[in-house]
């Protein structure tokens, strides 16, 4: 029997495929399909600090508009006791959550605030998570800002935020960095544990007919794991922090190629979205199958075995496609 | 035992007894009373419980009727059971309290007193309901104050309780209803000490039941009904000193002693007035003032009305009396006198003939009537009145507080007159509509009356306009106890706040201010350059009264700390600052801590932008060094312009300038009709941004101006020769309409009348090729633009209107050269309604008879001072007119009979004159075909031949034709109201004239809410929204009219939505007003009281189609003819889900934020609702309709 088991945020789960962040994770009996189909943890849904401040600004735009200004109609809405604007459906769902599945709960926190990071991050803390995702979403179109300041920001925060928790903390990447390696070490220095490749933005789609801007969701392709692969490759064994693959994970295949190359663990969601939560199970089956066919023996064997620092050919990792193509050519004996 | 003192206006702290001592309550909004039921209804939704430790049932009825109704059986059955009405409504409860009283039920009707409808309707306060209601048989308590009114509603139910007469507690509309004062607030054990729970038990063991079953409401004889009405003779005799003794229970209870009639003033006085509810304050405060001044005056406040006891009333009146006025709140004409009037001469009458009247001389009586809706009574007024009686031959039957210029009725007063104490602080604010100024100064007083030990007052004026209004804040506080339910006088405000800078253009605000007193001002300038910029009358009485002026820029306040247009929390901290009520930084910790309070359930980052703006004003706010002189170019704008008619300069104009108060009553129509067309002399100057045009860009499709609220962006054809003299901004560009070959086209804009909602610019399909964002027309600064543009509109509006004929309507580019005769209301920014009414006006309107139902559109089309519907250059447009609110379908339906007699006479007449006014002439004018522009044109020659043959006949009948023959035009006959009206209240008369079958046309401008109220639930109301009294969402589906309406099988239904399809509401404007018979058109009007950005409200109506929860469909009963179905449904299957088009309006939002599970639930019965509503709507659509006589000649 192989032993799918891993390590990762100093958490033992029973295989390497996740549920990463994605609008299941809003319902307690979808976690539970989830964890029935047998993923070993899942990641929260994000909570954005900008959609909760922008739910309560427009909330009370809207209870305020047209007030105190036509005699009949003083208000227009009854005034609730409460509402719930704040964090706290989130820190709520997270302990029903932990009374409902016995697998580890991720949180996962998008800020827009210094403080509004290290509040949310205390209150989910608070509220029972296992760990902490900080989904570090942002584009930034300011043309005097350089990629130090940019970065060094981000550093600021994430050293503040983990001087405010103790759960282990993993930081959701995204790819766009000049010196992604020397970011990536900057944030295990400051205390991250984990680091998640590579966040998936919404890009917005251009409507020629209706001459809109409109947002779009597409789910990913298999193509879009390359990316992530090669980079976890590169930093496996040489970053003191765990590694999660996420975007393009499809198959058992798929996951299997992340773990080789240095993942602790694999995260779906495009194919959880695409095909339900049963799909995990097979992919799990996949797995299964892949290892056995193969002779592994458990999970902790094959990881990293194809990183940069165990391939025969460590370069492949670095060059871009082309220059293989040319060094293959070129390294062919002619007679 | 300690009670706390709280700050509050009447209705909430009526609603705070009544609530606590009833089990059922059933209500229906009207106001000012609809207060009152929220506040029930909120509690019941919270849980609160009574005193009896359970929850009370609240229930929102179709009307008052059906509330009475509802009351009634209630009480029937052993329920305690209150409601609160009004007006209007509580006329509609008479017949049932009539019986709720001959069957000798215990119950309380709480009624903030206010206006009937009669010449007009109001809003506003004075007696004129409950005296209406005098006769039925309910005893009569009236308040005078906040305290009282409290206190009133715990003593009326205690007295109903062991009596068995029912009570009607009132207090007035308005000025007690909605003043906040400090009061002491009934606990729960005072409420308990004062119900007998036996009396209870004995009220719950009358109730009708099964067990102990027995019949009421007999129907009786001449042989028994008279003694039958004889026999609650004792009830009533007892009555009066059973209301006395819960009086004395209540005051060994508080230490606040009432008695049926008050008497106050001079123990020897000579004059008294004898009044009730809150004038008499204003008379007890006068008789103090002067008495202490030597004079010896007394009044009586009149608490209990009925049971009339004479007994009692004489006891009060001191013996030394010689002169008695008796005031009235209302008016009966053609009675002797006016209610209170006359039973107090009956009373007195009555005690000097029985020998049990204190004095040996009748007294000289006058009576006289004051204060009717709302209009001010002064201390000047009721000195007045007691100076009156000084003279040997009084005047009465006398008015006080107006002129009376015709029968001469009113008594002089002096306004300078004042009794106001100097230790009392008192500030005015004027605020921008829903700026937060009336929300921070209740505020205000909340924090001065809770957190100190001064007493405080206030009370808002509002304006009649939904938009852009002005609000005025009136707010006293002090040492001393504050009875002062006036406004603050010419003169006498200590502080006086304007919130808005432009209004020193339009009203004299400083009048109000005292010599040596503060003027804040919301200025963009700053304290160095402000000065240049205020009218030279302000500078000059800022000069004159020494006043300390201060300015702060608060909208830039409030857009650095994210609170955008709301400058409450801004203007309040400063106004704290300045006047010193309370310490600076105690002050500022109090305002915080309210914000908490108020604010912190909608999140911190409410709070916190709250707490930002506190934070930030005081830096910003600055002193002005006054200079010596006032050197200004700029004056203060005459609110009408000179070339308006002279009834809206001499009338119009004075309302609009807040002098309204000062015309005499021969200003004023005899019969409450005013002309047509007033809005286009009062230019508001709202928006901030105005579009402005891209001729090269425009398709010229017309949408812009189609779906424009306010008719301010209107498009023309013409001949190029025109141009020659146009402004040099002026735009066109040549005109693309098969029509007019040729011409020019200009879309233009009315600055000074647009609101800059926006609706233009969403519906605008053309779009820059090279820059998307940027349309055919785009917003733009409107003050850079205000004059070019005027001149432009003005330019636009000399253009000949295009003639009616050239232009088939059918197409909605063509429909908008048809002119407008509906512009300029004071609708809400964005309204969903109004741009219906306005492609009526431009379809119809010059042949259109409108009876509209009270809501909305009968506040925007109908309120003083200026209304919208208008005429065109014959002098012909809309005839409108609003009855009431349930009758409004049977009024149209009135005149529709009277348009089909007077033609069917016409027609009579015609025919017997034939002979002298020419057989062809009749014959085409009989069977003229009017089915189009052309056809009605030719008609109108005609009938202009017609009349100037009948004008030299000497035919007697010719005269009558004369006064008849206008009918022979067609004429159009439209019945519009919402879904309060159509839905609820009105649909018993609705449904009826449906089923009569007669050519009228119905709009329904369905909102889904009360919305003129403020947003109760009616039967419109889709599941899962949220409204006043569907709190928790609404939990049934919404009544599908159309439906009903189809039901009959002759009547034309639509269902249409402007901004999913224009094309399609034209279309069924053209048919419903085509099809002879009854026509129904419902329509979305997206509202504020959805709660969407009202510039999106195009984009709402069209996912509400997407969504499938409104189809758009027409039903033709002309097509049943033709063999085919009758039912063809123009919009397609749904195509995006509920939530998509829910989700995005604060009604359906809300509930997901506070209730997920439930919002969950009814979210997903509102999906089923949709999918049941299409599967019987597609198959309706597919039935086959051959049936009978069209089968046989097929087969």
């Amino acid at each position: 029997m192989v032993d799918l088991s891993t390590k990762y945020l100093g958490l033992t789960l029973k295989n390497p495929v996740v549920a990463s962040s994605s609008p299941f994770s809003k319902k307690v009996e979808n976690v539970k399909r989830l964890e029935d189909a047998g993923a070993s943890a899942v990641v929260m849904y994000s909570l954005f600090e900008e959609q909760i401040i922008h739910e309560s600004k427009a909330l009370d735009h809207f209870l305020n508009r047209g007030t105190e200004s036509f005699a009949e109609a003083l208000t227009y809405f009854p005034d609730f006791e409460k509402y719930n604007v704040g964090p706290e459906s989130y820190l709520d769902l997270i302990q029903k959550l932990k009374d409902s599945v016995e697998i580890p709960i991720i949180g996962s926190l998008n800020g827009v605030s210094r403080g509004g990071w290290i509040n949310y991050a205390r209150k989910i803390e608070e509220a029972g998570a296992d760990a902490l995702e900080l989904n570090i979403y942002s584009v930034p179109t300011d043309f005097s800002l350089t990629s130090m300041q940019l970065e060094d920001e981000f550093i600021a925060l994430v050293s503040d935020v983990r001087k405010e928790i103790h759960i282990p903390l993993s930081i959701k990447l995204s790819p766009y960095y000049t010196s992604l390696p020397h970011f990536a070490k900057q944030l295990v220095n400051a205390g991250v544990n984990g680091l998640t490749l590579f966040n998936r933005f919404y890009q917005p789609d251009i409507d020629i007919k209706e001459q809109e801007v409109v947002p779009n969701l597409i789910l990913s392709d298999p193509g879009d794991m390359r990316l992530p692969l090669r980079w976890i490759a590169i930093f496996y064994g040489r970053l003191q922090a765990d590694l999660a693959l996420t975007s393009g994970i499809h198959s058992g295949e798929d996951v299997l190629k992340a773990v080789m190359a240095g993942a602790n663990i694999a995260m779906l969601t495009s194919e959880l979205l695409r095909s339900g939560s049963q799909r995990l199970a097979e992919i799990l089956e996949e797995i299964q199958n892949w290892m056995e066919k193969l002779e592994y023996e458990s999970i902790t064997q094959i990881h990293g075995s194809m990183s940069q620092i165990n391939v025969a050919e460590p370069s492949t990792f670095e060059r871009a496609n082309y220059m293989k193509v040319l060094t293959s050519f070129d390294g062919k004996i002619l007679f | 035992m300690k009670r706390e003192m709280i700050t509050l206006d009447a209705n909430e702290a009526v609603a705070q007894v009544a609530y606590r001592l009833n089990e059922v309550i059933a209500i229906y909004p009207i106001t000012p009373s609809s207060g009152m039921g929220e506040f029930a209804d909120a509690w019941s939704a919270q849980g609160i419980k009574n005193i009896w430790g359970t929850v009370p049932m609240v229930m929102e009825m179709q009307s008052e009727g059906g509330a009475a109704g509802a009351v009634h059986g209630a009480l029937t059955t052993g329920s305690l059971t209150t409601t609160f009405t009004a007006s209007q409504g509580l006329l509609l409860m008479i017949p049932n309290m009539y019986k709720i009283a001959g069957e000798l039920t215990s119950t309380v009707f709480h009624v903030s007193a206010r206006s009937l409808a009669a010449h007009a309707l109001s809003i506003f306060g004075d007696h004129s309901d409950v005296t209406a209601a005098r006769t039925t048989g309910f005893a009569m308590l009236a308040s005078r104050s906040v305290q009282e009114a409290q206190d009133m509603a715990l003593i009326a139910q205690a007295a109903t309780l062991e009596s068995r007469i029912p009570f009607l507690h009132f207090f007035d509309g308005f000025r007690t209803s909605h003043e906040v004062n400090k009061i002491e607030q009934l606990s729960d054990d005072d409420l308990k000490a004062m119900i007998d729970d036996t009396k209870v038990f004995a009220h719950r063991q009358r109730g009708l039941s099964p067990d102990r079953p027995s019949i009421r409401g007999t129907a009786q004889n001449p042989d028994v009904y008279f003694q039958g009405r004889e026999t609650n003779n004792p009830y009533y005799n007892a009555c009066p000193a059973i209301v006395q003794k819960a009086m004395d229970k209540f005051a060994s209870l508080t230490g606040r002693s009432y008695h049926l009639f008050d008497y106050a003033g001079a123990p020897d006085a000579e004059r008294v007035i004898i009044v009730m509810g809150s004038g008499a304050e204003t008379v007890e405060e006068t008789a103090r003032f002067l008495n202490e001044a030597g004079e010896k005056l007394g009044v009586i406040t009149v608490h209990l009305y009925r049971p009339f006891s004479v007994e009692h009333l004489l006891k009060a009146i001191p013996a030394s009396t010689k002169a008695i006025a008796i005031l009235d709140r209302t008016k009966e004409p053609g009675a002797a006198g006016e209610p209170l009037y006359q039973d107090v001469i009956t009373a007195l009458n009555e005690g000097f003939a029985k020998g049990t009247a204190p004095f040996e001389k009748m007294p000289a009586i006058i009576g006289g009537r004051y204060g009717l809706s709302s209009k001010e009574f002064t201390p000047a007024m009721a000195k007045s009145i007691f100076d009156e009686m000084k003279k040997n031959q009084p005047k009465n039957h006398f008015t006080v507080g107006i002129v009376d210029d015709v029968t001469h009725t009113s008594l002089d007063y002096d306004p300078e007159f004042s009794i106001e104490y100097p230790e009392t602080k008192r500030c005015i604010f004027f605020g921008l509509g829903a700026d937060g100024t009336v929300g921070a100064n209740k505020n205000s007083i909340k924090i001065i009356g809770e957190e100190t030990t001064n007493s405080a007052q206030g009370y808002f004026v509002y304006d009649s306009k939904k938009s852009g209004s002005v609000t005025i804040s009136h707010l006293r506080f002090g040492p001393k106890p504050i009875h002062a339910p006036y406004l603050i006088g010419v003169g006498d405000a200590n502080f006086v706040a304007c919130h808005q800078f432009n209004f020193l253009e339009r009203v004299d605000m400083l009048k109000y201010a005292a010599p040596g007193g503060v003027f804040l001002l919301n200025s963009i300038y700053s304290a160095s350059d402000v000065w240049d910029h205020l009218p030279v009358e302000v500078q000059q009485t800022i000069i004159t009264k020494k006043l300390r002026f201060y300015v702060i820029d608060a909208y830039e306040v409030a857009q650095k700390t994210g609170m955008g247009g709301r400058i409450n929390t801004i203007m309040q901290t400063c106004f704290f600052a300045i006047s010193g009520v309370l310490p600076r930084e105690e002050a500022i910790e109090q305002i915080k801590r309210s914000i908490k309070k108020t604010y912190g359930k909608r999140g911190e980052a409410v709070v916190q932008k709250n707490y930002d703006a506190v934070d930030s004003s005081l830096a910003n706010l600055h002193e002005v060094k006054v200079p010596a002189q006032a050197t200004s170019k700029l004056t203060r704008h005459s609110p009408v312009p000179a070339a308006a008619p002279k009834f809206v300069k001499d009338v119009l104009g004075k309302m609009i300038e807040y002098e309204g108060d000062s015309l005499p009553v021969s200003a004023m129509p005899v019969d409450g009709s005013f002309p047509s067309g007033t809005t286009q002399w009062e230019k508001r100057n709202i928006a901030l941004e105005i579009p402005v045009w891209e001729p090269s860009l425009c398709i010229q499709c017309g949408k812009c101006s189609f779906v424009c609220p306010h008719a301010v962006i209107r498009q023309k054809v013409y001949s190029p020769e025109l141009l020659a003299n146009a402004p040099a901004t002026f735009k066109s560009v040549d005109a693309k309409f098969k029509e007019m070959p040729g011409a020019k086209f200009t879309v233009q804009v009315a600055p000074e009348d647009c609101t800059g909602c926006g609706l233009c610019i969403e519906a605008c399909p053309a779009k820059d090729k090279s820059q998307a964002g940027r349309k055919a027309i785009n917003m733009a600064d409107q003050v850079p633009l205000r004059e070019s543009e005027s001149k432009n509109w003005e330019f636009f509006m000399g253009l000949p209107e295009p003639d009616r004929t050239t232009f088939a309507p059918t197409t909605v580019k063509n429909s908008q050269e048809l002119t407008p005769l509906f512009e300029f209301s004071g609708a809400c920014a964005g309204c969903g309604e109004t741009p219906y009414l306005k492609l009526a006006s431009q379809l119809f309107g010059d042949r259109m008879v409108i009876a509209n139902a009270t809501g909305c559109s009968s506040i925007y089309g109908g309120n003083l001072p200026t209304t919208p519907w208008s005429y065109n250059k014959e002098g012909r447009g809309p005839a409108w007119a609003n009855s009431l609110f349930e009758d409004n379908a049977e009024f149209g339906l009135g005149m529709r009979l009277t348009i089909d007699k007077q033609t069917e006479f016409a027609t009579e007449l015609l025919k017997a004159l034939s002979g002298e006014l020419g057989e062809n002439l009749v014959t085409d004018i009989l069977q003229a075909d009017q089915s189009n522009e052309a056809g009605i044109a030719a008609q109108r020659v005609r009938v202009t031949q017609l009349k100037d043959r009948l004008a030299t006949s000497n035919d007697p009948r010719a005269a009558q034709l004369l006064s008849l023959a206008d009918v022979l035009v067609k004429k159009s006959v439209w019945i519009v109201g919402g879904d309060g009206w159509a839905y609820d209240i009105g649909y018993g008369g609705l449904d009826h004239v449906l089923a009569a079958g007669r050519n009228v046309n119905i709009l329904v401008l369905d909102t889904e809410v009360y919305s003129n109220t403020g947003g109760q639930a009616s039967k419109s109301t889709p599941r899962a929204a949220v409204a006043k009294f569907a709190a928790k969402g609404k939990g049934l589906p919404k009544k599908d009219l159309g439906m009903i309406a189809m039901a009959y099988g002759y009547v034309y239904v639509a269902k249409v939505a402007m901004g999913a399809n224009d094309a399609h509401t034209l279309r069924a404007f053209l048919e419903a007003d085509a099809y002879d018979g009854p026509s129904i058109i419902i329509a979305y009007s997206h509202c504020i009281s959805h709660g969407i950005d009202m510039r999106k409200g195009l984009e709402q109506q069209k996912n509400a189609v997407a969504c499938g929860i409104w189809p758009l469909f027409r039903y033709n009963p002309a097509l049943i003819d033709e063999g085919k179905n009758p039912l063809q449904i123009d919009s397609k299957e749904p195509t995006i889900s509920v939530e998509d088009y829910a989700y995005n309006e604060t009604r359906y939002r809300m509930l997901l934020q506070s209730d997920e599970a439930r919002a969950e639930i009814l979210m997903k019965q509102a999906r089923t609702d949709v999918e049941k509503r299409w599967n019987l709507y597609r198959q309706m659509a597919e039935i086959e309709y051959k049936f009978g006589e069209t089968k046989k000649t097929e087969e």
